[in-house]
């Protein structure tokens, strides 16, 4: 078990060292200097001068590279160029609405896809099956911001239960603020449950056919239970696969529904960073970004070897 | 009063009929065999009897099981029934149990199921039932997982899943087919004695004549969903009324006709000849060989070379990791291995299974390379080469392996299939070439060139060997490594295959090498044979010598676990009168 862990952790280590050395030199190679960005054209190459030596843009390479690390470690990624305030704190309060939102999405994703894919499996080729799996097939067709329009129109601008867009912000009240995310996170789940139920039909079909399967059933179990009790964890290596890929995502990949709802989220600060070519924030979030998606991936692989003992080795 | 009784049974899934007017019964304490090849209807029958047939499955006639009538019967009813009061082991130990959970969980399960135990009584009884079947508390903990048992160990757990309740019935569907004949001997030693403990009824199924005579007071013989024949095994054997169960008697004692190798004799290309035509051969030096003296070591032979000849080779693989950087004394697989096969001889590796005969083939094949020592193929060192400088080696070794259904790419056509060797040979071959070729080595193995643009699932599992063959022998190779060629074959179309082989040996003189753990294929068309144990090779010798009187405990306890129609009869013959 251990020794499994282990390799894990040294490989998203390795992997994380390796992405950032990727985009800081990329930033190294995109033209454009920082210092001058900051004190705008008409200021003279001495200011400019003074400025890089103040930043440590004229140091050696490496020792940037190194100081840049360091500060990260220690979450200092320094002060937008454009907003003139801590990349921290931007960042702080963009999580604040992202992370939320992800954790929602993908729990509402959970719940709709899995009894729906056990549904569809047990009742593998006849009417039921059809019926979910033609459901299913349209919500992976129909992209995340039509359902967003439809869930506006419906519980907003008909039912008026829930508001259009906007984020009051957390210190407004758990309440509000959750009423802000509801719609967005349905409208994020719907498609990613519409490819997980399917993904977890198709593995449980596989595992529905294994010859531990007629084991159970030979015992006395009921369908049902063989269903739950066997068969649904053999099938979770795929599942947790894909619900690993879905949350980085859900954290990051959501600037179109960011933009419906007005939600200030992670992928809009992105955009509005890149388009502004504030690239203190671009490698900030970036890094931030590529070091969530490699601990969820870590959080999979351990969960591989929770739910099959056989990558454990011998215990 | 049965325990089980089969009146009238038929059965269709969808519109396909299945099974026809069986009848069967099975009383208390008894012993029932059912045999037939495959497709013959047996598990549909047990099945039937467990009630887990696909949705379609449509039964008619009468099944009663200690007076309930099963083909009306609920499914919740069923539920109650099954584990508790039937039991049924299956053919394939190995994916038989669920790999994320204990065996602990998975004996105890059924217990909690039925009786309504709680966890702590119900893995006592687990406990016991586990010691029970062999596998003990020591070296067997309830937290251990299947990937950490052996086959034979899986088995015991299925066991014991389906003999924890003390079933009245217990049904094993080809129970022992995936184990070696020492492993086979034990689990059927083990439902013996389960049997008469509990006065539990058996309904042994098996296509192994040989074993279920060993096993079963009564036998039941079907053939194309029907019985054959039925009634008590001697008389049964002895008389064999019918002419199907004398043609399955045969076939499990065939022994195919072999005729030397000549060279000049038969139909052979120039290529065949080449390497074995050049020595002068008089027929009685290769009938020297055939009584039994390797070629290679027979005086008047002297100049040849062997074909294979493989020097103290071993192989060993990194030990068991035991912490984070330590590691466990590797394991040789192979240790220390000498041997040589002469052209046209016929040589089976035999032992149980992991005893290293695999990846000694493997090392032959040049598919594996050795730790130590090194194999030549024709005086040519073939360890640690190139694939290029291999090229001529491989054409002329080829393989077959045990499984006709997972040795074939569903997805092509014969004709792209059996020529796949022929890409090792210096010139490629021209299209109609290739087909010509191509339907020559179909003709060889006794197909027609009307198989050439069929699929593979077209075949049958026989005629799926067949194919192998006809791709092992395209390329005129020297030598044929064939592991467990005719253990996934019925007997009737192992018979056929046998004789394929044994006629191909003496047509085109081919050598072979089997491994198998089967003796009775090894004595069917070898002249030698090789005890392999452990790593090592035991005892070797003329494959009757050693077969009749084995001297190394290995040998010995291979011989006397192999299942033997003639004595497994004669015994019966003696308890039955």
């Amino acid at each position: 078990m251990t020794a499994y862990l282990l390799k894990r952790v040294a490989i998203a280590l390795a992997t994380l060292v390796l992405a950032s050395i990727v985009v800081f030199a990329v930033l190294e190679i995109l033209p454009g200097d920082p210092a001058r960005l900051m004190l705008g054209m008409n200021a003279s190459a001495e200011q400019v001068e003074q400025v890089r030596t103040q930043m440590g843009l004229n140091d050696p390479l490496l020792l940037r590279y190194f100081h840049w690390i360091g500060n990260l470690v220690v979450l200092d990624f320094g002060r937008s160029y454009t907003y003139s305030v801590p990349v921290i704190d931007l960042v702080r309060e963009r999580v604040a609405v992202s992370l939320p939102l992800a954790l929602i999405a993908l729990a509402l994703s959970t719940l709709i896809a899995i009894p729906v894919g056990l549904y569809a499996a047990s009742r593998q080729g006849r009417f039921g099956d059809t019926v979910s799996m033609g459901v299913s097939q349209i919500g992976v067709a129909i992209p995340n911001f039509w359902f967003a329009l439809l869930l506006i129109y419906l519980f907003a601008v008909w039912l008026k239960w829930v508001p259009a867009g906007g984020f009051p912000g957390w210190s407004a009240g758990i309440w509000p603020a959750l009423k802000a995310l509801i719609l967005p996170a349905i409208a994020l789940a719907l498609p990613q449950a519409a490819i997980l139920a399917r993904v977890t039909r198709q593995a449980l079909i596989e595992v529905l056919s294994e010859d531990y399967i007629r084991t159970a059933r030979a015992k006395g179990m009921p369908y049902r239970a063989v269903l739950w009790r066997h068969a649904l964890r053999n099938a979770m290596i795929p599942v947790l696969t894909i619900l690993g890929l879905q949350f980085a995502f859900l954290l990051a990949g959501t600037i179109i529904i960011e933009n419906v709802f007005y939600l200030p989220g992670l992928g809009r600060l992105i955009f509005q960073a890149i388009t502004q070519r504030d690239l203190i924030v671009v490698e900030s979030v970036v890094m931030l970004l590529v070091t969530t998606v490699i601990l969820v991936n870590l959080l999979v692989d351990f969960s591989y070897a929770v739910v099959d003992p056989r990558l454990r080795g011998r215990s | 009063m049965s325990l089980l009784e089969i009146e009238n049974l038929s059965l269709a899934i969808g519109n396909r009929p299945i099974l026809k007017d069986i009848d069967l019964t099975v009383a208390p304490g008894e012993v029932v065999g059912l045999v037939g090849e495959s497709g013959s209807g047996k598990s549909m029958t047990a099945m039937t009897v467990m009630q887990l047939l696909p949705f379609t499955a449509k039964a008619a006639g009468s099944v009663r099981f200690d007076g309930i009538n099963i083909l009306a019967a609920t499914e919740d009813q069923m539920c109650a029934l099954r584990g508790d009061d039937i039991g049924m082991v299956f053919q394939e130990p190995m994916t038989a149990l669920n790999p994320v959970k204990t065996i602990g969980e998975q004996v105890a399960e059924g217990i909690r199921w039925h009786t309504k135990a709680g966890r702590a009584e119900a893995e006592d009884r687990a406990r016991k039932i586990l010691d029970r079947v062999g596998l003990p508390e020591a070296r067997f903990p309830l937290a251990r997982y299947p990937h950490e048992l052996s086959g034979g160990q899986r088995q015991r757990v299925v066991i014991a899943i389906a003999c924890a309740l003390k079933p009245k019935l217990l049904i094993a569907d080809e129970p022992t087919t995936a184990l070696d004949v020492v492993l086979q001997a034990q689990i059927l030693d083990l439902l013996r004695d389960l049997v008469h403990e509990n006065n539990m009824g058996l309904l042994l199924i098996s296509h192994d004549l040989a074993v279920v005579t060993e096993m079963s007071d009564r036998i039941t013989i079907m053939r194309h969903g029907e019985v054959m024949e039925a009634g008590e095994t001697a008389r049964t054997l002895s008389r064999q009324v019918h002419p199907y169960t004398r043609q399955l008697a045969l076939a499990s004692m065939h022994v195919p006709k072999r005729r030397s190798f000549f060279p000049l004799e038969g139909e052979m290309s120039p290529k065949a000849t080449e390497g074995v035509a050049s020595g002068s051969k008089a027929p009685g030096t290769t009938e020297m060989s055939r009584s039994g003296h390797s070629v290679a070591f027979s005086p008047s032979r002297g100049e040849t070379t062997p074909l294979v000849s493989v020097e103290n080779v071993s192989r060993l693989y990194p030990g068991r990791r035991t912490s984070f950087f330590g590691r466990g004394a590797p394991i040789h697989a192979v240790d220390d291995v000498s041997l040589d096969i002469a052209p046209a001889q016929s040589v089976a590796l035999v032992g149980r299974s992991g005893c290293g005969k695999s990846t000694l083939a493997r090392m032959i094949l040049a598919l594996d390379n050795p730790s130590s020592g090194a194999v030549r193929f024709r005086g040519e060192t073939i360890s640690n080469r190139g694939e290029a400088e291999l090229k001529p080696a491989r054409r002329d070794m080829q393989v077959v392996f045990q499984d006709p259904y997972g040795s074939f790419d569903p997805r092509q056509k014969v004709e792209k299939l059996v020529a796949e060797p022929l890409h090792l040979l210096e010139t490629k071959p021209s299209q109609s070439e290739r087909r010509e070729m191509v339907a020559h080595a179909l003709h060889e193995v006794g197909l027609g060139p009307a198989d050439l643009d069929k699929y593979p699932h077209e075949f049958s599992g026989g005629q799926r060997q067949r194919l192998s063959i006809a791709r092992a022998i395209i390329t005129r190779p020297r030598l044929i490594v064939a592991d467990e060629p005719v253990s996934a074959l019925d007997v009737s179309i192992r018979a056929q295959i046998l004789d394929l082989f044994a006629d191909l040996n003496g047509r085109l003189g081919i050598a072979y090498l089997f491994i198998t753990h089967d003796l009775t294929v090894a004595r069917a068309i070898t002249d030698e044979v090789l005890v392999m144990h452990e790593g090592r090779i035991v005892e070797r010798g003329v494959t009757n010598e050693i077969l009749d009187r084995p001297q190394s405990e290995a040998a010995q306890a291979l011989v006397a676990a192999a299942p033997d129609l003639h004595r497994a009869i004669a015994r019966k013959i003696q308890e039955q009168g």
